[in-house]
């Protein structure tokens, strides 16, 4: 193939102005919108970065303490505008710190344009020094990758890389240029791409499909729908309501799903998956018609999949066929977004209620308040527990802020008590469970949503990965709220550990540092509970007060996050305790 | 009365997949990693251009179950320089492959020469040099493999195979497949018969 001689030979009709390589990539970036990037600069990128000198008016680089953190913060900006976030790094050790990241997008459908910088042309397959293959590692991560060789293809490259990112199912893109190409001179001219023949980013529903869904749906006397995050993704928020308020049909949602819809409508029932709540996951397995909406039936959500839904018919609602069939057999499957499909079946789908069926789900809240919630909600004495510091989080802030949850236990715990109120607020690392991923992303999540709370959710051990973004939310001002949810453990995995591994309590155990210290050290305001007493004012503080501040509370060492469907169990076998 | 599978799903069997991509570098990585990923060894491969300009096409033969099979060719389409991909079973294609064996020039086993032998495999000699010759078979599997147990007394120095390249039975032209896929705003991944 010949893409730059394409090019050359498409844009000689318009109007082209010579510059660099490295403007070009800026300018093309403006012409995409772009006003922020996250980044960290490097002797292959550094043409790049001299640009960015005079752009500084124009595009606002945020400059990370690692490359991780510049792409989960991309991540971030990205969950909470629905745009794709842009993260740069240099090659070599840059470029594969940003890997984490970009797996990490992948699998949560987050689109991203990576620019890594990658020494020049001719040195390339030598060994030079910080040359690493980036296309070879970042392939089996992105929705696509291109290496830039010489400046002509820049407009071409990053124009298909944002239309790539942002279509379709979102994914991660990633261009690595080369050093002699960002100093290369050459004509410049920039198209959106606005088509590839071999890419059909929006497949439209079937009207066969729509109408035997809609059958189904019509006929059911225990249907029950599944939101995923496609819902958010395609924005068919409005459409889902709509539907579901028709049909009178309850619905739940997965972990990614989460503030798809708000907690207060009266026909959600609570969210799916390994510590999902009771009657959502046990209700899977008695429904009729089950409608899955842009989820992809991950095996947190599943458990085993052989006991999973089998007495239902399964409508599958999706984006990419390739989730089609995949884990669970459909009886009609919508090939297209949410939103579409939503449009399409609202007509076809007959005024209904299912009050009986929806009492069930409500008798089932009962036991799980019973067993595990009013004990994790209104303990009378001893340690405090994540759940209530949560509560009384999602209290206070009327469920209207962003939440950034980091992986673990605390993680769980929030999903589970935070009241989403508002959409795109839901902001966790689901389907490649990343540590260290929510105070970077809480800071992209703040760019993004500058006049909106975002709070960041995070364990001890989570937060001792990626840490060094206090100085990043020092330097740059982004007034982040960070909780930290400390009980001197990896606790999740002592959680299983005592479930599972007779209480071996293998490498588990945190000796922290002083976190107060360290975030003081820093700059930023820190405050530390330890007492219950003390928690509700210590809230209102850390959340009034101006610009970024961390809120260490202390909480039982050894609580376990319940229900719980254990790993290879079906969802049926939820246990509350 | 449902429907009788042939197979079970799951049981392992043959299956050829045709895949038609842009003409552009990393396409080979991209593909292998759908089948690494799942620690699936690859039979065959090939890749060649087609009559179309830009436009190769990858034969690949593997082994695996129905399930899988479909899923990993969803995931081939889904690459964004993918235009079309197709799986077919022994029944749906023509497929050959060629070998080539190198032999000493003036062996004789059991008072048959190799000329002898060529005529009746189907086989003909490609090149005689000074000290060998180069015979081409051009078959199945089976048949390559036969001609080689056959050479094999003669001293045979080398064989070598290609991957299998196949053609479907369908009568569609590969460039209006192309067309049709750039006129439709529906998905390419709808597509499926070739
Ligand atoms: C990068 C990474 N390494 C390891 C894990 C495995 N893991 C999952 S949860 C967890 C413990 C997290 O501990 P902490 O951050 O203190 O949160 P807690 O569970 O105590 O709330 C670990 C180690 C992971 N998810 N990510
Ligand atoms: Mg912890």
């Amino acid at each position: 193939m010949n893409t730059s001689t394409l090019v050359l030979e498409k844009k000689r009709s318009k109007k082209t102005t010579r510059i660099k390589g490295s403007d070009a990539v800026l300018q093309c970036l403006i012409a995409e919108g772009v006003t922020t990037i996250f980044g960290y600069p490097g002797g292959a990128i550094m043409p790049i970065y001299d640009a960015l000198y005079n752009y500084q008016d124009k595009l606002n680089h945020i400059l990370t303490r690692h490359e991780q953190g510049a792409v989960h913060a991309a991540q971030g900006m990205a969950r909470v505008t629905g745009k794709a976030g842009v993260c740069f790094a240099t090659s070599g050790p840059g470029a594969t710190n940003l890997i984490t990241g970009i797996a990490d997008a992948q699998i949560d459908s987050t689109p991203l344009v990576c620019i890594t910088g990658q020494v020049p042309s001719h040195l390339l397959g030598t060994d030079a020094f910080q040359e690493t293959d980036v296309m070879g590692i970042s392939m089996p991560v992105t929705k696509w990758n291109y290496q830039v060789t010489r400046a002509e293809e820049i407009p071409y490259a990053i124009a298909r890389a944002f239309y790539i990112a942002n279509t379709g199912r979102p994914g991660p893109v990633l261009i690595d240029i080369t050093k002699d190409a960002q100093f290369a001179e050459f004509d410049f001219t920039y198209d959106k791409c606005e088509k590839i023949r071999s890419y059909h980013p929006y497949p439209e529903a079937l009207t066969s499909d729509l109408e035997a869904a809609a059958n189904l749906i019509n006929e059911a006397k225990k249907p029950y729908i599944l939101v995923g995050q496609g819902v958010q993704l395609s924005g068919a928020e409005n459409e889902l309501i709509r539907f579901a308020e028709k049909t009178g049909i309850p619905m739940a949602a997965t972990l990614m799903g989460l503030s798809g819809i708000p907690t207060s409508h009266p026909l959600y029932v609570g969210y799916l998956g390994m510590h999902g709540n009771y009657g959502p996951n046990i209700k899977t397995n008695e429904c009729d018609v089950l409608i899955a909406i842009g989820m992809r039936f991950d095996d947190r959500v599943t458990g085993d999949l052989d006991r999973y839904a089998k007495q239902a018919k399964v409508i599958h609602i999706e984006i990419d066929p390739s989730e089609i069939d995949k884990n669970v057999k459909t009886t009609v499957a919508i090939n297209s977004d949410a939103k579409q499909a939503l449009l399409g079946l609202l007509p076809l789908v007959n005024v209904s209620t299912h009050k009986d069926w929806i009492d069930e789900f409500h008798q089932c809240d009962k036991i799980e308040f019973d067993k595990v919630i009013d004990a994790e909600l209104h303990p009378d004495s001893g340690e405090i527990k994540m759940a209530e510091v949560i509560n009384r989080i999602s209290e206070i802030t009327d469920g209207e802020a962003i939440v950034v949850t980091d992986v673990g236990q605390h993680q769980m715990v929030a999903n589970r008590y935070y009241k989403f109120q508002k959409s795109l607020s839901c902001i966790t690392s689901g389907g490649l469970g990343t540590m260290g991923f929510a105070l970077p992303s809480a800071m992209g999540a703040k760019v993004g949503q500058p006049e909106r709370t975002v709070i960041a959710v995070i364990g001890d051990g989570g937060f001792q990965m990626t840490i060094q973004e206090l100085g990043t939310i020092r330097q740059s001002d982004l007034a982040v709220k960070i909780l930290i949810l400390n009980n001197n453990f990896l606790g999740m995995v002592r959680q299983w550990q005592q479930l599972f591994f007779e209480k071996r309590y293998s490498f588990t155990e945190l000796d922290n540092p002083d976190f107060q210290m360290i975030t003081k050290g820093y700059g930023i305001k820190a405050h530390k509970v330890e007492k219950r007493e003390d928690l509700d004012q210590a809230i209102f503080d850390w959340l009034n007060c101006e610009g970024p501040a961390l809120l260490e509370v202390v909480v039982e060492q050894e609580g376990n996050v319940f229900p719980m469907v254990p790993s290879g169990a079906s969802v049926a076998e939820i246990r509350l305790d | 009365m449902s429907l009788k599978l042939k197979y079970p799903t799951s049981t392992p069997r043959e299956f050829t997949l045709s895949v038609l991509t842009e003409d552009k570098s990393g396409l080979i990585n991209q593909l292998t990693i759908l089948f690494t990923k799942r620690k699936i060894n690859i039979n065959s491969l090939n890749v060649s251009v087609t009559e179309v300009k830009g436009v190769s096409r990858f034969t690949i033969v593997i082994e695996t179950s129905k399930d899988m099979i479909d899923n990993i060719v969803k995931q081939i389409r889904k690459l964004i320089d993918v235009l079309g991909a197709f799986v077919y079973e022994e029944d749906q294609i023509f497929y050959q492959e060629i070998a080539l064996y190198k032999v000493p020039k003036y062996a004789i086993v059991d008072g048959k020469s190799i000329e002898d032998l060529v005529s009746k495999s189907g086989a003909r000699i490609l090149v005689i040099e000074t000290d060998y010759m180069i015979i081409e078979k051009t078959g199945k599997a089976k048949e390559t493999h036969d001609l080689y147990q056959k050479l094999e007394p003669f001293g045979l120095l080398e064989f070598i195979r290609s991957g299998r390249v196949a053609i479907s039975k369908s009568t569609r032209k590969t460039e209006a497949y192309i067309k049709e896929l750039e006129a439709s705003n529906s998905n390419k991944l709808s597509i499926k018969d070739f």
